[in-house]
């Protein structure tokens, strides 16, 4: 069975910077939200954590693409990130989480684990 | 079939060779494999035994590992000493046991020979051959204050650098005229000598030992033949080598005259069942004492044994290229002109320490032999006409003289045959390197991986970098120049398309010159392009996502995802309130402090949020943003210059100020580095600079394009006694023109290296401006000091870029829960262990 999620609002467009990320704080811990307005989607969020370093720094790597493919490099030892699935280009064994995220109003919400004492309304 | 039994005698280079040789054979697999090793330590790297006293172990000195014996099934028996030989049982005896064989392979090397002087054997009097040897020349240094070698050879010399490196006074006592004797003549030996004095090496020469008795106020006395002596602590005998050939002797095998087991041209002695390779073979009554002829033997005999008799052993070239207390000396074929008829060319520039003399053939077409001192440029070229009879051109002279006086450049892969060898550790020729690439081998660590060229003493690494560079150029393998998979553009093109079509945008180039949307190759590099041809802020809107995260945030980022912050000190001249500011500051945000390289303070472990606090008070105190982020301006260091020091005849601090006023926050291809020295003392390393500086008395001297690092240049001397508007001028240019024409990340070293015609081409664009560019250069440097601005004030000021700074958009009082810390000498460190 699919665990309960919600739809946690986390910034508002304008937080947003375009062509690369911002760190946002969820129950989950920190999450990465890129905006890259020349593709569709446009919107992308994966986990803020590093797994090479360990350190949390996603949001402040380089986006692009490679073969197509929207990435983000990290910005301490450059390994490349697949935003659209969180898989490393450079090691396929190591994978970030990713984050459905949609725009609501002018709102961000991403779909994180439902705790169990909040409600799933947001 | 039951196997038969191979026993080697020896576990040295040679021995250790033949072994590799001889198990990758296919009659490897019909004997049983008895290695004996008199050292209990398996086979190591002679030729660099002195590098045991710089830090090396026999591990990094080792030929092999114990798991590859283990893999060939060789059963190794080290520390046990054969005792004797009966050839007629075919056994041998140690003392634990007794062995029988098939086949005998005697590769027992040689010994020291110690010169019949009474007292020689006295305690201190030692010999340098093996790794015990060094052990105890190392025990007996201890106490002692002075050491002397008996031998100024090759071996006395690497001797005397490990007595050096023991930090004893060292002394060299040869019984010739001069050092090197049998490699080098009167004039190669006396600038040798010069050169290993100056060095603090002491040698004696033409002094013949007679008597070592008790010291006075040492340990031992050394009494001279004319009447003369000298006191020291220790002696080490480095008087040649002797065949060890003890027990080949007792078993009956044909020995030469003065020694060394007599073998044929398949390494066979006079029992077909024994063989000897190495320095304890004689060879047509010779003995080689160098590694590369015994590998050849080694090889040789392998052959044989697998019933090869095509491959034969027909002597070997003994020439030596070798760097001795650091001193380049070099010899070949026939260094003394032995040969009749023969003629000698010689160059001696006693101002640069350089000897260097060519030895050629009656009809002056072929080179027969060469010295070389002090700089050994020439070997490879010289080796390669003197090996391959290569037919000397017209004016040989050519061949050894500085370019600067119409010397001929080296000579190019192209004009060598296929049969010439390029490595003769092991035995590589072009031919066989050509056969690698044909095969598939497409870079040099591939080739080296295939042919084992340049896997040995290491001599030939140049050369065989341009003979694998220059085949792969042939076979139309092409690095390709372009950025990344979005541009088919180097860097100098995307510069000139951005300049001439007045491009202010990634967007727009992208869009128009490029494909897809860009990466982290492309986007800071076209970020940097922009910077320096428009200087617009590097936080305005278009070029936020451009650039690297040090960029971005202006500082630069560590392993725990915190940064360190680095304010300019021009010259590294601060007032104490401003060191005050310095340290409240770290103190109230808890920062490490470091000083720096570059004469400046680092203060790490701010948080993102942290940083434009922090920079608002650093700004409020007078300070400016050090671009230690950037690929831009370090630092300018300095001396402190004639206003304080006797020796200074130039403000060396306020020209430093001076330039990095001027150069700060221009964006380059990678970091640009600068010094400024006060006299020619060179205090402040200005020569291992992208732009030096030395204060001259009537002016500056400039050098450019030297590096420290990974890999380190020594800068070039650019332009003499220049004042101080010809020495900005002329940095404008040099500066300008590196900013426009150098790849991504190439710093001014490799730029230079790479820039058709090198040097004096630069000059000539430069100083005699012949690309008619100067104005142009001058006027660019202007208008990008004109525009100057601290990125930092900018961004402090506009809440629109401070909002950048947010750790957690939605969570300011969040903390990042990774960012743990510990104390360590009384300051804050991460405790995040990278993965």
């Amino acid at each position: 069975m699919k665990p309960r999620t919600r739809w946690e609002a986390v910034c508002t467009v304008d937080d947003l910077v375009p062509e690369s990320g911002i760190a946002v704080w969820t129950e989950e811990g920190p999450v990465a939200v890129f905006y890259l307005p020349h593709r569709l989607p446009a919107l992308f969020a994966i986990s803020h954590t590093d797994p090479f370093s360990g350190a949390n720094v996603l949001a402040r790597g380089i986006t692009g693409d490679l073969k197509g493919e929207p990435v983000v490099a990290s910005p301490l030892y450059k390994q490349h990130f697949s935003l659209r699935t969180g898989i490393c280009l450079e090691d396929d064994t190591v994978r970030v989480k990713t984050y459905p995220v949609l725009l609501d109003g002018n709102q961000i919400r991403l779909e994180v684990r439902a705790n169990q004492q909040t409600s799933i309304a947001a | 079939m039951s196997k038969k039994t191979l026993i080697v005698i020896g576990n040295g280079m040679v021995g250790h060779h033949f072994l590799e040789q001889f198990c990758a054979s296919p009659a490897a697999a019909d004997f049983e494999i008895i290695v004996f090793g008199e050292e209990k330590q398996l086979a190591y790297d002679r030729v660099h035994l002195s590098e045991y006293f710089g830090g090396s172990t026999h591990a990094d000195l080792a030929m092999g590992t114990l798991e590859w014996y283990t893999e060939q099934g060789i059963q190794l028996h080290l520390n046990e000493q054969v005792t004797g030989i009966n050839r007629e049982n075919r056994t041998l005896e140690t003392p634990r046991g007794s062995y029988r064989y098939d086949e005998l392979v005697l590769a027992t090397g040689s010994y020291p020979f110690v010169p019949p002087i009474e007292g020689n054997d006295r305690p201190h009097c030692l010999v340098y051959r093996t790794l015990d040897d060094l052990d105890a020349i190392r025990a007996s240094s201890e106490g002692a204050r002075a050491g002397v070698v008996v031998g100024g050879g090759l071996l006395g010399l690497e001797a005397a650098n490990a007595l050096k490196s023991l930090g004893l006074e060292a002394h060299v006592v040869e019984f010739a005229p001069r050092l090197m004797p049998v490699q080098l003549d009167a004039d190669g030996g006396a600038l040798l000598r010069h050169k290993i004095e100056e060095l603090g090496v002491q040698v004696h020469t033409e002094k013949a030992t007679t008597a070592i008795t008790e010291g006075e106020d040492a340990r031992l006395r050394m009494d001279f033949s004319d009447e003369s002596f000298l006191e020291t602590d220790l002696i080490v005998f480095s008087a040649g080598i002797r065949p060890q050939d003890a027990l080949a002797r007792a078993s009956g095998l044909e020995i030469g005259e003065r020694g060394g087991i007599v073998i044929n041209n398949h390494c066979t002695t006079s029992d077909p069942h024994v063989h000897a390779i190495g320095e304890c073979a004689l060879w047509e009554q010779k003995i080689f004492g160098l590694v590369a002829p015994g590998y050849t033997m080694a090889r040789t005999l392998s052959a044989a044994l697998n019933g090869d008799r095509e491959l034969a052993f027909t002597g070997a070239d003994m020439s030596t290229k070798l760097k001795l207390l650091g001193v380049d000396v070099g010899s070949i074929g026939d260094a003394h002109a032995q040969t009749p008829g023969a003629r000698n060319i010689r160059f001696n520039d006693e101002q640069a320490g350089h000897y260097r003399r060519m030895v050629i053939s009656e009809d002056g077409k072929t080179l027969l032999g060469a010295i070389l001192v002090g700089d050994n440029s020439h070997y490879d070229t010289l080796l390669q006409y003197a090996l391959n009879g290569i037919t000397l051109p017209e004016n040989p002279e050519t061949l050894i003289l500085p370019e600067s006086q119409g010397g001929a450049p080296a000579l190019g892969p192209d004009a060598l045959p296929e049969t010439a060898s390029i490595c003769s550790c092991h035995n590589v020729t072009k031919g066989d390197i050509c056969g690698a690439i044909d095969a598939g081998c497409s870079d040099l660590g591939s080739v080296k991986a295939e042919t084992k060229a340049s896997t040995g003493c290491g001599g030939c690494t140049a050369l065989l970098k341009n003979v694998v560079d220059s085949e792969l150029e042939k076979r139309g393998v092409e690095v390709s120049k372009d950025l990344c998979e979005h541009f088919p553009y180097s860097r100098q093109e995307l510069f000139h398309i951005v300049k001439v079509n007045g491009i202010r945008t990634f967007h727009t180039l992208i869009s128009q010159h490029g494909k897809g949307h860009g990466c982290d190759i492309c986007k800071p590099a076209v970020a940097s392009i922009l910077a320096t041809c428009w200087n617009e802020h590097i936080l305005a809107t278009d070029h936020v996502p451009l650039q690297d995260t040090n960029d971005t945030f202006m500082a630069n980022m560590q392993k725990n995802g915190t940064y360190s912050i680095v304010p300019r000190i021009p010259g590294g001249e601060i007032t104490p309130d401003k060191l005050i500011v310095l340290g409240e500051v770290a103190k109230e945000y808890d920062l490490y402090t470091k000083i720096t390289g570059g004469q400046r303070v680092d203060l790490f472990g701010a948080t993102l949020s942290q940083l434009p606090e922090i920079w608002e008070k650093l700004i409020a105190a007078g300070f400016e943003t050090g671009h230690a982020y950037g690929k831009s301006l370090r630092t300018v260091k300095s001396c402190v210059g004639n206003t304080w020091c006797r020796y200074g005849v130039q403000d060396s601090v306020g020209m430093a100020i001076r330039l990095e006023d001027r150069y700060k926050g221009l964006r380059a291809p990678h970091k640009v580095k600068m010094a400024v020295s006060g006299c020619t003392r060179e205090c402040a390393e200005a020569q291992s600079k992208d732009f030096g500086v030395i204060a001259t008395e009537n002016g500056w001297n400039l050098y450019v394009c030297g590096n420290g690092g990974m890999r380190p240049r020594h800068a070039d001397l650019f332009a003499t006694d220049l004042s101080d508007e010809e020495l900005i001028r002329t940095i404008d240019r040099v500066v300008m023109f590196y900013v426009r024409t150098a790849d991504r990340l190439q710093r001014t070293s490799v730029w230079m290296e790479n820039l058709e015609g090198g040097l004096e081409y630069l000059k000539q664009v430069v100083l005699e401006d012949s690309l008619g560019i100067g104005a142009e250069l001058e006027e660019h440097m202007e208008g990008i000091v004109g525009t100057y601005q601290c990125e930092w004030k900018t961004a402090v000021e506009d809440p629109e870029k401070r909002k950048r700074f947010r750790e957690f958009v939605n969570a300011p009082s969040q903390t990042d829960p990774v960012q743990e810390w510990t104390v360590e000498r009384g300051q804050r460190r991460p405790v995040l262990e990278s993965a």
